[in-house]
């Protein structure tokens, strides 16, 4: 069974976010991980791997420096990874990055894609979802548990207020949520195999993509404004749990 | 006069979500400003009789397609069925709710029309006929503001961003019945089994208050006491995540960065130190309480009030205050 994982370098969400003299979000000095969601959907590719044999493939879309993460995700046990790097992708907005990916996932023989349900930093969750319309097969999102039986899926997904138990044929994009199961780390004997393992970039000419103009643009990034701490409630316990029911009731008006 | 603002409403077990009322609501103010018709479309099964429940909200007109194939939800069959219905309606922008649903649908009937797309907005501003879209990026440290440059444009809308409007009930709205014609292709998946959590407390994303507890709740035993305060205040209950990853709570109740992000009117902090990502998830509730035994927790620079002590002692007297109010 051929794997394929899209992941995506993201900020540390540990990561306190400020602007750049330029308005735009200032990356220095922060931390760049493997998206936490994405982690999920490598280890699910493992599992699979692990069970019916086959290759796991990474996918990633952007500069050089996703190496790095490309790295982590072939120390956790991926064999090969391809990135799409090119510099008419910097405004790349998620129809431009669904159809670049599309186009790359075209050239990879893969029986199942993978990846996770967002991504912690422009939080959109739409590439995935456009992938898989992009290349013309189901996804099922936020998925929690997934069996493969031949050709066939289960999935168990998230909606609001339970789950959902969802049967499909493969090929199909799943995108994991946190409860699939619990991303493994490196071993130091994987670090050591990943340094051989193949990483392919391909250029948007590589791919046969010619224009991509965006059909989305950010205008404007903005911090949200610092909220001041408001009052503490002196007293004993009983005193000031009167006294927040009554400021909740008659200052805030919510309760 | 055509173009016009669309909603697509989402029901559950034939009654209308909120956050479906609230883009009617916001809808109705940006149709306004357009001089444009509120169109709120309707799929699914049996649900012609919704349509007199949207024109209180403000819909000149309502699409309902009513299809068996729409009975439960799915992303090929609703992304074929209103795929269709927007070609042929050409609206000038599409909302949906930044539901289960809306996450799922909006991104594959983007891709498929071939326009852009704002997820999660927490804004809609018009100005000279073009949208700009406010979301909230990094989980809620920062916003972005999106301009989409061709139509229709599609967003979806964090529920609890906008106000419901007081429904009129003299509104009329034209109905049309449009079928769903849904290509086979688009058939592939099948709802095996939905399975709701029996609760009867609101989901974490539409609640109006949460009460959320963190690392100070000391095991998963505890969470009762945050459950009876929330049934007393129609509240959900949260966690963050190291409760989650405590294992005391379900990943599915986890507030943060890589959890939920909310915007309740309250949300009430319990054993919760206040990590950034958490912050994150919450920061834009509207009112933030803390209860923590650490004046030190960071959850206090946020929080309009703090109570420094025992969560143990101080929620349930907390809940005999609420009783006291409510009752």
């Amino acid at each position: 069974m051929n794997i394929l994982v899209c992941m995506k370098q993201t900020f540390d969400t540990e990561a306190k976010i400020a602007l750049n003299a330029a308005g735009k979000i200032d990356g220095t000095g922060v931390n760049l991980v493997i998206n936490a969601y994405d982690e999920f959907a490598i280890e699910e590719g493992l599992r699979l791997k692990e069970k019916f044999g086959g290759e796991v493939i990474l996918l990633s879309l952007g500069g050089q420096s996703v190496e790095t993460s490309l790295r982590t995700g072939l120390a956790m046990g991926a064999d090969r990874a391809v990135l799409v790097s090119d510099p008419a992708l910097a405004e790349a907005d998620e129809w431009a990055a669904a159809e670049a990916l599309a186009k790359a996932a075209a050239t990879i023989p893969y029986d199942i894609i993978l990846a996770g349900r967002i991504a912690v930093d422009d939080g959109s969750a739409q590439v995935s979802v456009r992938l898989a319309e992009a290349l013309q097969i189901p996804s099922v999102s936020s998925i929690l548990k997934l069996d493969i039986e031949g050709a066939a899926a289960t999935a168990v997904r998230e909606i609001d207020g339970g789950t959902e138990t969802i049967e499909v044929g493969l090929p199909a994009v799943f995108t994991a949520q946190k409860g699939l199961n619990e991303a493994r780390y490196p071993s130091m004997a994987g670090i050591m195999k990943a340094k051989k393992k193949e990483i392919k970039t391909v250029s948007l000419a590589d791919l046969g993509i010619g224009d991509l103009a965006p059909k989305a643009a950010v205008t404007k990034f903005s911090l949200p404004s610092p909220r001041a701490g408001g009052k503490v409630i002196p007293g004993e316990p009983a005193d000031a749990a009167k006294e927040l029911a009554r400021l909740l009731r008659e200052e805030a008006k919510a309760i | 006069m055509a173009k016009g603002i669309w909603i697509i409403i989402e029901q559950s077990n034939l009654a209308i979500r909120k956050v479906s009322l609230e883009l009617l609501s916001q809808g109705r103010i940006l149709a306004d400003q357009l001089g444009e018709p509120l169109v709120a479309v309707i799929p699914g099964k049996g649900v012609a009789a919704l349509a007199k429940d949207v024109a209180p909200y403000g819909a000149d007109k309502v699409i309902v397609i009513d299809d068996d194939k729409l009975e439960k939800y799915t992303t090929g069959a609703y992304t074929s069925a209103l795929n269709k219905v927007i070609r042929n309606g050409g609206p000038r922008a599409v909302l949906l709710g930044n539901t289960a649903i809306g996450k799922d649908l909006a991104p594959r009937l983007a891709q498929r029309l071939g326009v852009g797309m704002a997820s999660d907005c927490t804004g809609i501003e018009l100005a000279d006929g073009a949208f700009s879209f406010k979301r909230p990026i990094y989980g809620g440290k920062a916003f972005a503001e999106v301009a989409l440059k061709a139509e229709p444009v599609l967003a979806t809308v964090r529920p609890n961003t906008f106000p419901v409007a007081e429904p009129d009930a003299s509104r009329q709205a034209e109905t049309a019945n449009e079928s769903a014609d849904i290509d086979a292709a688009d058939l592939k998946a099948i709802v095996k089994d939905i399975a709701l959590a029996v609760s009867l407390r609101p989901e974490l994303i539409e609640a109006n208050i949460i009460i959320s507890g963190g690392r100070g709740m000391k095991g998963p035993e505890n969470y009762v006491i945050l459950e009876e305060c929330a049934d007393v205040i129609g509240a959900a209950v949260g966690a963050s995540r190291a409760a989650v990853d405590a294992g005391w709570r379900e990943a599915k109740f986890q507030v943060g960065q890589t959890g939920k992000t909310v915007s309740p009117t309250l949300y009430i902090a319990c054993g919760i130190s206040g990590a950034i990502q958490h912050l994150a998830g919450m920061g834009s509730s509207k009112v933030i309480v803390a209860i923590n035994k650490d004046p030190d927790a960071n959850i206090f620079t946020v929080a309009d009030y703090g109570i420094v002590g025992d969560l143990f002692e101080i929620v349930p007297l907390l809940t005999e205050e609420f009783k006291k109010l409510v009752s």
